[in-house]
């Protein structure tokens, strides 16, 4: 009897002492989580997550190579240990379509199997090749490789298909994302979920100088952030109220900055209200006018919590590969027109001093009018709850 | 809610939308079909086809997808493969579903475009210059899509017997049929409609052939319309846009006034505002188009805050609203960026009231005076 599965590996768990078996316990459910949708289950054993009971084979691979903590999947046959013979025949079925050169690698669980890990793989490989007069063994550079676990059962498995990495979702608490509709605050976000950090976003809506289009397109990016990090709660904030007093009081140069400096103010309440332990960005030293050096002191200044910027050391084409590979890039390329330019002054202070930006932002602060719109926009704040 | 974006698509009209419930409902066969009911569907067809082109006087009638299929199969289907040498013209401001067809040929042919006044209507000077003897092909729009510009057919047709006799002309009528009269005797060689543009379903429209125009077909696999488009008729469509053009020869509706109300309107409620394309009330001027800029205020911003007061319209084309660049057409007019930057139009139908121009105004008006303190600095 042989039965086909998902053979599902972890990598940095293994690192883990004495609070192992809660990231395993994480993994799991994430990964349970994942394939859901497909019908399949997942049990943990032996340090490994194995997946059964999919109709869809690719599209469960799929689904699970995109899981945060997940090193690798391997679609893998399960056979009675008991019956060596078997084996060596499923083996050499495995290998009967392929030609060039193949090693057999074995792992042995259960330590009292009547081989040991050399044995087996001489056995084996010797009836692979008796055969398939196609293959040669090579044990340095093999072409193919077929594994052979010994467990419960025996496992073979030919093909592994890497996964994403890092740790599972969930194990290290919330962050608040500041996403935009451009290419690099979802490649942000995705760096830092992959260390098991789990996501909110804000997204500042300047209606009507952003259209129904842009939030569209924002809640795709952060959609397609979920099918790794699971959900993410979207908090959309009404921005117009303040950058048309931003444009209306403060000096040209300075516009851009106390926009930057009035989203972080409320991303950080927002953070607040939302649990969230630390702010995160897209920002690349130098890329604009406000990410120079200078430019994120003064925007960290209004902030009560780390903010992290994952693309700091960056260069934009690094950027771009990256969003490619996350799938976030076509959607960031989308033209719909942010009309935000008006907003945009056209000679932008690049080293401001932070005494600077305060005094520039201090006409704001009459009568609490910044307090008040600060209010008003967290208030009219609306929440999208989006899921895998 | 006030619609003033019916140069992108109109609201079918009743009649219409009864039409093609009781086609869906009872007359679902296949007009190809041998058996009485579907014959009977087929027959239907055929008498739409030669009303629609007795009414336009053309020898043939071909039914398409819509606007864009008929200019493509127009202008490939008389060029793409052929052995002809020569020059292709096509005015500058016409729609994308004739300017990318007629730049497909630009491998085999000298393919130029005839410039157009700041009006946007074709310049005929230049046209006699680029109207060389070897000319074959001549796309010129009925009215522009964007600013409401009337081309002048009837001096280009003469223009082209006296320079180019063989040329054929080929004229985009997606904005101007029904809208004004159209002969193809007059030496039109095939005209393009679609249904959508006159309170008509979506997906259907047609290619009307003059008495001497000859295209091959661009889709295969069938024998259907006369063996130049393959594929089963969209027999709700077509008898959707047979009910659209009885309905609406029957109902006489004033859209001029209306759109002279509301230039006024705006004009006088928003002094910085300007007419691009041709003056409203002169003869170059289609009755349901008309175009503003409203500068300093982006097109963009200044339409999604129409949006927000319920008063829907756009941003030049609908098709490329999602491009970035400024329109083919404004460039065209040679307008000041500033002034292509904060272009919007607004297109009346049949269904326009009184009521919905002065509520569009108001909305204008008030959405200007509060964008307008905020332009980049």
């Amino acid at each position: 009897m042989t039965s086909k599965l998902l053979l599902v590996k972890y990598a940095e768990i293994h690192l883990k002492g004495q609070n192992r078996p809660y990231f395993q316990r994480l993994l799991l459910r994430n990964v349970r989580q994942a394939v859901k949708h497909l019908n399949a289950d997942a049990q943990l054993y032996d340090s490994r997550i194995f997946v059964t009971g999919y109709a869809d084979e690719s599209a469960c691979i799929d689904a699970i190579t995109k899981v945060f903590g997940v090193h690798a999947v391997c679609p893998a046959v399960q056979i009675d240990k008991n019956d060596f013979d078997a084996i060596c025949d499923l083996a050499a079925d495995l290998m009967k379509d392929v030609s060039g050169s193949f090693k057999v690698a074995a792992r042995r669980a259960d330590k009292r199997f009547f081989l040991d890990s050399p044995q087996i793989c001489a056995q084996v490989g010797a009836h692979i090749l008796r055969n398939n007069k196609q293959l040669k063994v090579d044990v340095h550079q093999p072409d193919h490789v077929l594994n052979v676990e010994i467990r419960d059962q025996a496992l073979l498995y030919v093909k592994t298909y890497p996964a994403v990495g890092g740790l599972p979702t969930g194990t290290a608490g919330r962050a608040m994302l500041l996403l935009s509709g451009g290419i690099d605050s979802p490649v942000a976000g995705f760096r830092i979920a992959k260390r098991g950090v789990q996501l909110s976003a804000v997204y500042y809506h300047s209606f009507p100088y952003t259209g129904e289009p842009v939030k569209e397109k924002i809640i795709s990016l952060a959609k397609i952030l979920t099918a790794y990090c699971g959900p993410i709660r979207l908090f959309v904030v009404p921005f117009t109220e303040i950058q048309q007093a931003i444009h209306e009081k403060c000096p040209d140069d300075f516009t851009t900055l106390i926009m930057r400096r009035n989203m972080m103010r409320i991303a950080d309440m927002l953070a607040d209200k939302n649990k969230a332990l630390a702010l995160i960005t897209g920002e690349s030293i130098g890329q604009v006018a406000s990410q120079t050096l200078e430019a994120l002191a003064c925007t960290d200044e209004v902030v009560s919590r780390p903010v992290f910027r994952p693309l700091i050391g960056m260069d934009k084409l690094e950027i771009i590969k990256e969003a490619q590979q996350i799938g976030t890039y076509e959607t960031s390329c989308l033209p719909y027109e942010d009309c935000c330019t008006v907003f945009t002054p056209r000679h932008p202070v690049t080293h401001p001093k932070l005494r600077q930006a305060q005094l520039a932002e201090r006409p704001l602060l009459d009568d609490d009018l910044l307090e008040q719109m600060i209010q008003r926009a967290v208030e009219g704040t609306e929440v999208i709850d989006l899921k895998p | 809610m006030v619609y003033l974006d019916n140069a992108a698509t109109t609201r079918p009209s009743e009649a219409v939308i009864a039409a093609m419930t009781a086609a869906m409902q009872e007359g679902y066969f296949n007009p190809s079909s041998l058996y009485a009911p579907g014959y009977s569907v087929g027959k239907e067809i055929e008498t739409f086809r030669l009303q629609l082109a007795k009414s336009l006087s053309a020898r043939e009638v071909i039914f398409t997808s819509g606007g864009t299929e008929a200019d493509n199969l127009a202008i490939l289907g008389l060029l793409q493969n052929s052995r002809k040498k020569g020059r292709v013209l096509y005015s500058a401001v016409e729609h994308s579903a004739v300017a990318e067809p007629c730049q497909r040929l630009k491998d085999h042919f000298d393919v130029a475009t005839l410039p157009v006044t700041a009006s946007g209507i074709v310049d005929l000077n230049a046209a006699r210059d680029l109207m060389t003897p070897d000319t074959v092909l001549i796309c010129v729009m009925q009215v522009n899509n964007e600013v409401g510009a009337i081309q002048p057919l009837e001096d280009l047709i003469r223009l082209r017997d006296e320079l180019c006799p063989d040329a054929h002309l080929h004229v985009d009528g997606v904005q101007g049929f029904l809208h004004l009269d159209t002969k193809l005797s007059t030496g039109i060689d095939s005209y393009a409609l679609s249904a959508h543009k006159f309170h008509g379903p979506k997906g259907v429209g047609a290619l009307a052939l003059g008495k001497r125009a000859r295209v091959n077909p661009l889709i295969l696999g069938g024998k259907q319309e006369n063996g130049l488009r393959a594929g089963t008729e969209n027999t709700y469509g077509i008898l959707g846009m047979q009910a659209a053009i009885q309905d609406h020869r029957a109902n006489d509706h004033d859209i001029r006034a209306l759109k002279l109300r509301l230039v006024e309107g705006i004009l006088a409620a928003i002094p910085e505002s300007v007419i691009n394309g041709p003056e409203p009330s002169s003869s170059e001027a289609c009755d349901h188009i008309v175009n503003f800029s409203f500068p300093p205020v982006q097109a963009q911003t200044m339409m999604h805050a129409l949006e927000a007061e319920r008063v829907l319209v756009s941003q030049g084309s609908a098709c490329s609203s999602r491009k970035k660049q400024s329109s083919r057409t404004l460039v065209a007019l040679g307008l000041a960026q500033s002034r292509m930057d904060s272009a919007l139009r607004f297109s009346l139908s049949r269904y326009t009231t009184q009521e919905d121009i002065d509520q569009a105004i108001d909305a204008c008006a008030r959405v200007y005076k509060n964008l307008r303190p905020f332009t980049r600095r």
